[in-house]
C-alpha cells in the first residue's frame, strides 16, 4: 500500500471576482522511501499541492490519503495531532525562531510531547550532529549562516521521527555551494529511509531524487523516474 | 523544553515593547493602590482624629422641659422634674458591651457664680480628659495643675480683668489663674473652668454632675448601639449621639472615595486598551512564528497558552511593580492630603493581593482577543511560503 495517496484532488480560491483554479485535479501515489521533487513554473500549483499533503490546506475536493488516514476527514485538532506524530516541515526561509538556540528551535516540535526534558535535549542534540552542527547547540539563528540554518531547519524536520519530510524551495536562499551540500543531505536522510517530498524550481535538485513530477497550470503534466 | 520556555524567550527578546507593557500595566495599577490606600488613611486618619477629640455621644439629666432656645438665642427654659447624674453612675459606662470603643469620659458640672461683681458660669471639668478631647484649645498661660487654679475662657478674661498668672476670688477662696484659652468662637469663651471636685464643692454639687461627653473609637464603633447600651446603665440620663461633625466629614471623605472609583474604572479601561493594543500587535508581528507552530503540529489551546502565559508573566510582574510603585505614590501624597500631618499609611494586605490580582485579570481579559485570534490564524496564510 502506498505511504501518500493523492486523488483528483482540486483547490480553487476567490481572488476579488476571480476564482483561480491552483489545483485542477491532481492524482499522485507516493511509496515509503521515496524522494520526490515537485516542479514547475511560478504559479503552476506545487506549493499549494505541498500545503495539501502537509495537512494545512483543505482541498476544495479530493482526497488525500497518508499512512491509511485521510488527512481531510479527521475531525478538530486530531489533524494538528497527526502534523505533529507524522509530518516535518522545512520552509523556504527556514522560518526558525529568532530569540531560541539551534537546540530550542529543534526541540520545539517535541515541546507539545510528553517526554523528559533530558530526553528532549538528547533527540535534540542527535538531530543536529545528523546534519553536522552538533558543535553549535547554543547560537541564536542570527550566529548561523544560512547554509547553518537551513540545516537546524531540516534537523527541527527530523526531530520527531516523521513518516513524511516535507520541503518548500529549501535551496531558494542558499548559494551553489551550498545548496548542494544540503541536498546532499536531503539525500543521506532518504539512503537512510526518510520518505522525502520536495518543492523545487531548480532543475539540478530533480538529480538527487527518485522521481520528479511536474505540474502546469495545477495539473501534473509529466513524472520523471 | 516546554511551551513556558517559548513565552520567556519571547519576552526577553522584546524586552523594550514589553517593558512599555509592563509600565503602562503598573501605572494604572499603582494608581488605583495609590487612590484606594489614600481614601483608605485618610478615612482611618478622620477617625482617628474624631476618637483623640471628638466628643460624640452626650450623657445629659433628663428632664421633662421645653427649650427656648431659637436661633442660637436662648430665653430661657421650663424645667421641672430635673434629675442629677451621679459622678459614681459614670463608672457604669465602663461596663457596657462596647466599653472597648470608649477613648475618654469627660464630665462637668456647671453652675452660675459671682466674681466680683460679676456673674459667671463655673464648670468643673476633670482636666486630663477635658485637655484630651479638646486638642484644639490653645492656652496662653499653663494648664491648671491642682485645685486651686483655673483656667479662662477669653472673654471671660476680659470681662474678669484678669490674665495668666493673676488671682480672682470665688466664694472668698483665692484661685490663681494658670492660664486662658485663645478664642474659640465657642461657649468655651464665657466659662471660668475649674477641677470637677472644687467646683462641685464651690455649687454645692458634690458627688454630682450636670453632663458627661463621651468620645468613641468611631473605626467600625456602632454610636447609635454604644447610646442605647449607655441609656440602659444609666436610666435617669438622656444619652444622645452627637452626629453632625462625624456626618460632614465623612460625607466629604464619601465624595473623594466616589472620585477615586471613577478614575480607577478609568484607569482600568485604559490599562485594558494599552495590553490589548501591545498583545494584538504582537500577535500580528509574530504571524510567521505563529504558522510555524500550526505547521509543526501545535494545536490552537497550545497557541493560547504561548500567549496568555506571556500576558500573565507580565500582568503579575505589572502587579507588583504597580503596588509598590503605589505605595510610594500614597505616602508621598498622604501629608498633602491628609487632615493631620502625622497621619498613617494603611497597609492593607487586600489591597496588595488585591491589585496584583486586577493586574493579572486585566491581563488575562485584554489578552483573550489577541490569544484567540492567534489560535485560529491559518497555518498556510501565516506562512505565506507555503
Amino acid at each position: 500500500m502506498a505511504l501518500i495517496q493523492i486523488n483528483n484532488v482540486k483547490k480553487s480560491y476567490t481572488s476579488g471576482d476571480d476564482v483561480v483554479e491552483a489545483l485542477r485535479g491532481v492524482d499522485i501515489t507516493i511509496e515509503a522511501g521515496e524522494f520526490i521533487t515537485i516542479m514547475g513554473q511560478s504559479g503552476s500549483g506545487k506549493s499549494t499541492l505541498l500545503s495539501v499533503l502537509g495537512g494545512m490546506n483543505h482541498p476544495t475536493t479530493g482526497e488525500v490519503e497518508m499512512a491509511g488516514v485521510k488527512l481531510y476527514q479527521l475531525p478538530g485538532e486530531k489533524l494538528a495531532d497527526f502534523r505533529a506524530q507524522n509530518l516535518g516541515f522545512v520552509f523556504q526561509s527556514f522560518h526558525l525562531i529568532p530569540y531560541l538556540t539551534a537546540a530550542e528551535n529543534v526541540m520545539l516540535p517535541l515541546a507539545i510531547v510528553k517526554m523528559s526534558t533530558a530526553a528532549k535535549k538528547s533527540a535534540a542534540r542527535r538531530a543536529l550532529e545528523r546534519v553536522g552542527l552538533g558543535a553549535k547547540l547554543d547560537r541564536l539563528p542570527n550566529q548561523l549562516s544560512g547554509g547553518e540554518q537551513e540545516r537546524v531547519a531540516i534537523a527541527r524536520a527530523i526531530v520527531n521521527n516523521p513518516h513524511i519530510l516535507l520541503a518548500d524551495e529549501p535551496t531558494g536562499n542558499l548559494d551553489s555551494k551550498t545548496s548542494e551540500e544540503v541536498m546532499a543531505l536531503f539525500r543521506e536522510l532518504n539512503e537512510a529511509g526518510q520518505t522525502v517530498v520536495m518543492v523545487t524550481h531548480n532543475p539540478e535538485n530533480g538529480s538527487y531524487s527518485d522521481r520528479t513530477i511536474n505540474l502546469k497550470d495545477g495539473m501534473v503534466v509529466m513524472t520523471n523516474a | 523544553m516546554k511551551l513556558h520556555t517559548i513565552s520567556i524567550n519571547n519576552l526577553k527578546r522584546r524586552k523594550a515593547k514589553m517593558a512599555f507593557l509592563t509600565i503602562g500595566l503598573m501605572v494604572g495599577i499603582a494608581t488605583i493602590v495609590t487612590l484606594v490606600t489614600l481614601t483608605g488613611s485618610m478615612s482611618s486618619d478622620i477617625e482617628r482624629k474624631m476618637d483623640e477629640f471628638g466628643a460624640n455621644i452626650l450623657i445629659t439629666p433628663q428632664s421633662n422641659g421645653l427649650s427656648m432656645n431659637y436661633g442660637g438665642i436662648s430665653l430661657g427654659g421650663v424645667t421641672f422634674d430635673q434629675r442629677e447624674i451621679l459622678e459614681e453612675d459614670l463608672a457604669k459606662i465602663k461596663t457596657i458591651k462596647n466599653s472597648k470603643n470608649i477613648s475618654a469620659i469627660a464630665p462637668k458640672v456647671l453652675g452660675g457664680i459671682k466674681v466680683g461683681s460679676h456673674d459667671v458660669l463655673l464648670v468643673g471639668v476633670n482636666f486630663d480628659s477635658e485637655l484630651k478631647m479638646k486638642q484644639w484649645w490653645q492656652i496662653f498661660g499653663d494648664a491648671p495643675k491642682g485645685d486651686s487654679e483655673v483656667l479662662l475662657g477669653s472673654d471671660a478674661s476680659k470681662v474678669l480683668n484678669a490674665g495668666p498668672g493673676d488671682s480672682i476670688k470665688i466664694k472668698e477662696e483665692t484661685f490663681k489663674v494658670a492660664g486662658v484659652l485663645d478664642q474659640t468662637g465657642s461657649q468655651d469663651d464665657a466659662l471660668v473652668f475649674a477641677s470637677l471636685p472644687k467646683a462641685q464643692k464651690l455649687l454645692g454639687k458634690e458627688g454630682k454632675i450636670t453632663l458627661a461627653e463621651v468620645a468613641a473609637l468611631c473605626s467600625g464603633c456602632p454610636i447609635g448601639d454604644m447610646v442605647t447600651q449607655i441609656a440602659e446603665k444609666i436610666p435617669d440620663a438622656k444619652v444622645s449621639a452627637i452626629q453632625q461633625v462625624v456626618e460632614g466629614r465623612l460625607k466629604a471623605l464619601d465624595q473623594f472615595k466616589r472620585f477615586s472609583y471613577a478614575m480607577s474604572g478609568v484607569v482600568i479601561f485604559i490599562g485594558s486598551l494599552i495590553v490589548f493594543v501591545t498583545m494584538m500587535g504582537s500577535v500580528n508581528e509574530r504571524t510567521t512564528e505563529i504558522g510555524v507552530f500550526r505547521a509543526i503540529g501545535f494545536r490552537k489551546s497550545h497557541i493560547m497558552r504561548i500567549i496568555l502565559l506571556e500576558a500573565a508573566l507580565v500582568s503579575l510582574l505589572a502587579g507588583f511593580m504597580g503596588y509598590a510603585a503605589g505605595m510610594g505614590g500614597a505616602k508621598l501624597a498622604l501629608p498633602f492630603m491628609a487632615e493631620s500631618k502625622n497621619a498613617q499609611l494603611v497597609w492593607d494586605s487586600a489591597v496588595a493581593f488585591g491589585s496584583i490580582g486586577l493586574a493579572l485579570t486585566l491581563g488575562l481579559l485584554a489578552s483573550l482577543y489577541p490569544a484567540l485570534h492567534a489560535s485560529k490564524m491559518d497555518p498556510t496564510e501565516a506562512l505565506r511560503a507555503l
